[in-house]
């Protein structure tokens, strides 16, 4: 039998601060935190929150991991809940782990040769390092993995939990996702591709835009089976209400211009959440403003969502924070759920000429008061990644 | 090459293993490994900062042998002067 998916626990890493209050209230406000065409999390000090040894042992995308998973599992008390170890899973999305691990072992090695690289590259630069590092840290003996899907692996990481959770391989489950990839090859990569910005300027829906912004940081949630989490008392933030992920089977890097996949991806997540569009009252957009996507994105809206994607309110956090990749999903997730239980659609930053074909109402520079229908608010939240890639989560606060 | 001295060669491990992330209070030279905080990696990094520091090479069958702070030092201590 399925078992419903409550979240007991949020935490967040990002360009606007450590911890996921600072994302809500300072994107809410209309805050940014992209400074010099970068979404950089400077306020992070690793020793602030781990051991010298853990920081020294970690690359920066566990390290981010190990900061928002501390926070969300605080909150939800699962350190003391009493759960079977057995029965904790973590699933950690990234969409390159500890490529600055790589980069700086590389240099070592061309420079200083194989017997100078060090012992601690691999469990640096792995990609699963993030949720292996959090097994050991909080004891969580269940399943455990990563997810890799570029730009939508900390939703995939979200979707594959909340599974875990329903079917009762897990009576909770640490999920998110975490990113630092703001390295000299990764900047330079995703730039001569033509994906990020010249102008260091995130506008997601705007006309002139032309590329997203990088950021770093992570994202994480707890999932827990809600009779569980309603039986020892936790704190019921909200509900992981759908989940839907498609491929778009079209190109590794361009989305596919009709929108199908993620338009079929919108629908599933619905189905899965048993909803109609008219239950809907909030859409946290992929949004990363580069031509294609915002344009794609919209089209996907409505086909999926049909008269009602005009009237949601639509906004996409990547404006305030830039596009932390595969800890995108995962920061959203937290950001979407903060938003319902606020009543809030927080604002599209640096909108302010909308692009004609583009005509939904994205909430541009100002945060809005969502309308709500007399049910507890829900939203949904859409990742796409590198690969064709489509991912929703459904999200529902606590009412 | 003038000499280095064990007083020297120690301070230079305690250093790295304080580096490594060990409290500096809790290493000492008598100190076994395996009652500090570090593991296998930690020695292999050991290993390479007594390489490039000294030139002397640790292998892993030197390594096995190695159980304490003061037997890192003896080792680097007896190669520098054979």
């Amino acid at each position: 039998m399925s078992r419903r998916v409550a979240i007991t626990g949020i935490g967040a890493v990002t360009p606007l601060g450590v911890g996921a209050d600072a994302l809500h209230d300072r994107w809410t406000a209309g805050e940014s935190g992209i400074e010099d065409g970068m979404g950089r999390a400077d306020e992070f000090e690793p020793t602030d929150h781990l051991t010298r040894r853990q920081a020294r042992r970690m690359d920066r995308f566990t390290q981010f991991a190990m900061v928002a998973a501390a926070e969300a599992i605080a909150q939800s008390g699962l350190d003391e809940s009493g759960h079977e170890r057995a029965e904790l899973g973590c699933v950690i999305g990234t969409g390159v782990g500890g490529l600055g691990t790589i980069e700086v072992e590389h240099k070592v090695l061309l420079e200083k040769g194989q017997g100078s690289v060090s012992p601690l590259c691999v469990p640096q630069m792995m990609a699963n390092a993030a949720a292996g590092a959090l097994a050991i840290e909080h004891d969580l003996r269940g399943q455990c993995f990563g997810t890799v899907s570029a730009c939508a692996a900390g939703a995939h990481a979200i979707g594959a939990a909340a599974r875990m959770v329903e079917h009762g391989d897990a009576v909770a489950c640490v999920a998110g996702g975490s990113e630092a990839a703001i390295t000299g090859l990764a900047v330079a990569a995703f730039g001569e591709m033509g994906a990020t910005s010249p102008t260091g300027i995130s506008r997601p829906f705007d006309k002139r835009r032309d590329g997203f912004v990088m950021g770093e940081g992570a994202g994480v949630l707890i999932l827990e089976d809600a009779d569980a989490a309603e039986s020892r008392g936790a704190p019921i933030l909200g509900y992981l209400a759908g989940y839907g992920a498609t491929a778009d089977a079209h190109h590794l890097t361009a989305p596919d211009p009709s929108g199908d996949g993620a338009a079929r991806a919108i629908g599933k997540a619905l189905g899965d959440a048993e909803l109609e569009p008219d239950d809907l009252v909030y859409v946290n957009a992929h949004g990363t403003s580069t031509p294609l996507n915002d344009r794609s994105e919209t089209e996907a809206l409505k086909t999926a969502l049909g008269e009602d994607a005009m009237r949601l309110p639509t906004s996409s956090l990547k404006s305030s924070i830039g596009h932390l990749l595969g800890a995108a999903g995962a920061v959203e997730a937290v950001a979407t759920l903060q938003a319902l239980r606020a009543h809030v659609a927080p604002p599209t930053l640096n909108l302010e000429q909308q692009d004609e074909e583009l005509d939904l109402d994205y909430v541009a520079l100002e945060a809005k008061e969502l309308s709500l229908n007399g049910h507890a608010p829900v939203a949904i939240s859409n990742s796409f990644g590198f690969g064709g890639h489509n991912v929703v989560l459904c999200i529902e606060a606590a009412s | 090459m003038a000499t280095i001295t064990k007083d020297q060669i120690t301070e230079k491990v305690i250093a790295s293993l304080v580096e490594f992330g060990e409290e500096p209070e809790n290493v000492k030279p008598e100190s076994r490994f395996e009652d500090l905080d570090i593991d296998s990696l930690d020695l292999v990094e050991l290993a390479q900062v007594i390489e490039d520091t000294y030139g002397i090479e640790i292998t892993d069958q030197d390594m096995d042998k190695i159980v304490t702070v003061q037997d890192v030092v003896d080792f680097v201590s007896t190669r520098q002067d054979s």
